[in-house]
């Protein structure tokens, strides 16, 4: 027996979770994602996804040294952030991209504000935007979807359900129809200038975008979303393989359902609601096609459910997914960018504290006064 | 059917293996007890004996000192060689008394009422009142204040608490198997004192057989109620037990007769059958002596005073040397530095764990993850009030809780980030009081 043995307080017992368990189980449930990237855009979207992982466990290690805390890479933060931030461009980017990005959310988006914790916005959406408003062209336009050696049709509509004789019609709209994401072609559709120069007469133009639009809601064009036969970043091709790695998600405890729930709720009520376009009437295609398109369910199942930057009161995780979806429907259907996830959660990840602090719940068996 | 529960909670495995199946076995009488005077909730007991004095088994060694208080008995019979600070069994330390034994265990006179459901409220009451008897569950509340609530609260539900929700402890279960009756006749007796019309015994549904054996008993009688409860920490704590039986909600900061229950634990009821009908003073108790490195675990029926060392070599010893030495239950108990300390009148488990077992997990930074807020069963945000305490900033953890907490440890069994939530909690509950008490 000992002299003494150690004392400590209660409980004595634990679920043995820890961080680096959460934060790999992440980096494992975007693995499908990964490899759905990997089999459409071929092997560049990995090495460029290693590059952004590279980059920000290399920054992590390097500021927690000139801190002088301990080095704590293995516990897949910083892995997870570069992760996330490649998924979020183009798979045709430069090979610097992913690598500035990470190094900007780390440094900036993290560790300046002292590290895992404590950071106000998500570091990866945070390297985002720093990418967008610094290099505007490779993040979004047409051109930045394009790779080489791709033939996939980058919308996923098929040209022949918008007109047998498209190419021959017009051009522009077989660009259009070819060459852009699902979301640039729903943005460009808004655009009455663009869509009346379509075609030759006004009547035709108008005929010609709304043949589109109906295109863009097809069921074909919904099943290409669904398994990723499209344009897009790394990280978003494939709705299918994101909710593989969701339900893993929730199954393990590690998202609550409810922040995921509302959020995707919200896009799918407002754009049934406001999606269409004149003329075209309800259709439940058009929120299928918005919770699929684009950046959403990444968004919704991995960026908006970041511990961190996520509200720590249940009331207060309802209220920021309804934000979260009120803005990013908004962004889409009215702004300037044909998407709007990412800068929605920014926006709502800065009322955080805000949200915890005008939801905080009243204890068991207390009364309203 | 769905078992009853309540909101938030976590489920840690039971442990129970290692000792549900061991029936109650009497430990042989020790050399010596050191019966602290403080083994309850409110002011220490008041020694009315002097170093040399004579004592007989279940005589009075230390009187109540005022109304929230218990008076204190001798648990051997011999000569009362010390009076001084020993060792306590919730940690720290406290004045006791100790008695060398002589081995005869000559008792004080008892007697024995065969129809003690016949004597008055106010009899049983008192009986109660001089048999020293404090809530054996932990928390250690002197039971005769529990029995006189005021005359505008009057009490229609009286819970037997059966649930033994801690892990590894089987102390309420074998008692609850064994001695059916007597358990029975406790909670009759509270009734009757309570003026109470509905008795309830909740259980955990991992204790199949304590639950078939109470039903058998209560059959009959349409105003008892056995309800089987889902396996999930805190089941016993008493306001989430009150809701799970009954639904009703104990208001914030209130006590559970403001909805008129009163909650008592089953090894309470017991002492309180043998108090009334044999007026037998509380000198002994059922103890899970328990946790993997012990050789054999035991439920030993043993006299309050017992040096937990005894008790471990009653017991066989260990295997290997323990990790930690935890004086109650995993999730809510304390971590003692040695076997010194004896137990006390709310011992109700001896958890040995290994070195294995005890691993201290390296804080880190809170991930805001909202675990513990999840699991919170009091509905309250613990990594809020932690991270307010350790910035100064109790405002802000008043807001978030600070007074609703009952320190159940759930938040910090499930936090990724292992801080210590309870304890930030505790230090933030005591830097509270002493604000309270400057400004009176």
């Amino acid at each position: 027996m000992k002299e003494r043995y150690t004392v400590s307080p209660a409980p004595h017992l634990h679920d043995r979770t820890n961080i680096p368990n959460v934060m790999w189980n992440v980096v494992l449930a975007l693995l499908p994602a990964l490899g759905f990237a990997v089999y459409y855009w071929g092997w560049r979207s990995l090495w460029l996804t290693l590059l952004g992982i590279l980059a920000a466990v290399g920054t992590e290690a390097l500021i927690q040294w000139l801190r002088k805390v301990p080095i704590r890479i293995s516990d897949g933060s910083a892995v997870l952030t570069g992760m996330l931030l490649t998924f979020n461009i183009s798979a045709a980017s430069p090979w610097w991209l992913p690598v500035v990005g990470s190094v900007f959310a780390i440094a900036i988006g993290k560790q300046v504000f002292g590290g895992l914790g404590n950071n106000p916005v998500n570091p990866a959406l945070l390297g985002r935007a720093f990418l967008l408003a610094s290099w505007p062209s490779l993040m979004t336009g047409i051109q930045t979807w394009k790779l080489p050696k791709t033939t996939a049709v980058m919308s996923g509509i098929d040209p022949r359900i918008v007109d047998p004789n498209l190419q021959a019609v017009s051009a522009k709209a077989y660009d259009l129809v070819t060459g852009a994401t699902p979301l640039n072609v729903a943005q460009t559709l808004r655009d009455s200038e663009f869509v009346s120069t379509l075609a030759a007469t006004k009547e035709a133009s108008l005929d010609l975008g709304n043949r589109i639009f109906n295109g863009m809601i097809d069921l074909g064009t919904l099943k290409n979303l669904f398994w990723g036969q499209i344009g897009g970043c790394i990280g978003e091709v494939s709705v299918f393989a994101l909710l593989l790695g969701a339900v893993y998600l929730l199954w393990r405890r590690i998202i609550e359902w409810r922040i995921p729930f509302f959020y995707l709720l919200t896009v799918f009520v407002l754009t049934f609601l406001f999606g269409g376009m004149a003329g075209t009437g309800f259709s439940l295609s058009v929120p299928i096609f918005h919770l699929f398109a684009g950046g959403l369910m990444l968004g919704a199942f991995f960026m908006a459910t970041d511990y961190t930057t996520s509200p720590l009161t249940k009331n207060g995780r309802i209220i920021y997914a309804i934000g979260c979806g009120v803005l990013t429907v908004i962004i889409r259907l009215v702004g300037g960018y044909p998407e709007g996830v990412s800068y929605s959660i920014l926006f709502m990840n800065v009322m955080t504290p805000l949200l915890d602090m005008i939801t905080r719940p009243k204890a068991f068996g207390k009364v309203k006064k | 059917m769905r078992l009853k529960t309540f909101p938030g909670g976590v489920h840690p495995h039971d442990h129970k293996h290692f000792s549900a199946s061991a029936p109650i076995e009497v430990m042989p009488l020790p050399k010596r007890v050191v019966i602290p005077m403080s083994q309850h909730i409110g002011a220490p007991s008041t020694p009315v004996v002097k170093v040399g004095d004579e004592v007989k088994t279940g005589q009075k060694i230390a009187d109540a000192k005022g109304f929230v208080s218990i008076p204190q008995h001798a648990t051997i019979s011999g000569k009362v060689s010390k009076i001084d600070v020993f060792p306590h069994p919730a940690g720290a330390s406290s004045v006791s008394i100790e008695i060398t034994g002589d081995g005869l265990d000559s008792w004080v006179e008892l007697s024995d009422d065969p129809n003690f459901m016949d004597l008055s409220a106010e009899e049983m009451k008192n009986r109660i009142g001089e048999a020293g008897i404090c809530g054996m569950g932990g928390a250690g509340f002197p039971t005769f204040v529990k029995l006189s609530p005021p005359a505008d609260k009057p009490i229609d539900t009286v819970i037997l608490n059966g649930v033994e929700c801690e892990p590894y402890l089987t102390a309420d279960d074998r008692l609850m198997l064994e001695r059916t009756q007597e358990v029975v006749s406790g909670l009759k007796i509270l009734m009757k004192i309570l003026g109470a019309k509905q008795g309830i015994i909740g259980i955990e549904a991992n204790k199949p057989d304590d639950i078939a054996a109470m039903k058998k008993i209560l059959a009959s009688e349409s105003q008892f109620r056995v309800v089987p409860l889902k396996l999930q920490y805190p089941q016993g704590a008493e306001k989430q037990l009150i809701y799970a039986a009954t639904r009703r909600k104990v208001p914030a900061g209130g006590l559970p007769m403001a909805v008129g229950v009163v909650v008592q634990n089953v090894a309470t009821a017991f002492a309180m059958y043998e108090a009334v009908r044999y007026q037998k003073p509380l000198v002994e108790r059922i103890i899970s002596v328990t946790g993997s490195v012990v050789q054999t675990p035991k439920n030993l029926q043993a006299r309050i005073g017992t040096p937990f060392s005894e008790l471990v070599q009653f017991c066989g010893g260990t295997k290997e040397d323990p990790g930690k030495i935890i004086s109650g239950g995993p999730m809510m108990g304390f971590a003692l530095p040695s076997l010194e300390a004896p137990m006390a009148k709310g011992s109700s488990g001896l958890v040995l764990l290994s070195e294995a077992e005890a691993v201290s997990l390296e804080e880190r930074n809170c991930l805001r993850c909202a675990r513990c807020v999840d699991v919170c069963p009091m509905n309250l945000l613990p990594s809020m009030i932690a991270q307010a305490v350790k910035a100064g900033a109790m405002d802000i953890a008043l807001k978030a809780g600070l007074e609703d907490c009952m320190k159940c440890g759930s938040c910090a069994y499930v936090c990724p980030a292992h801080i210590r939530l309870v304890q930030w909690i505790d230090t933030g509950k005591i830097r509270h009081a002493e604000t309270l008490r400057g400004k009176k």
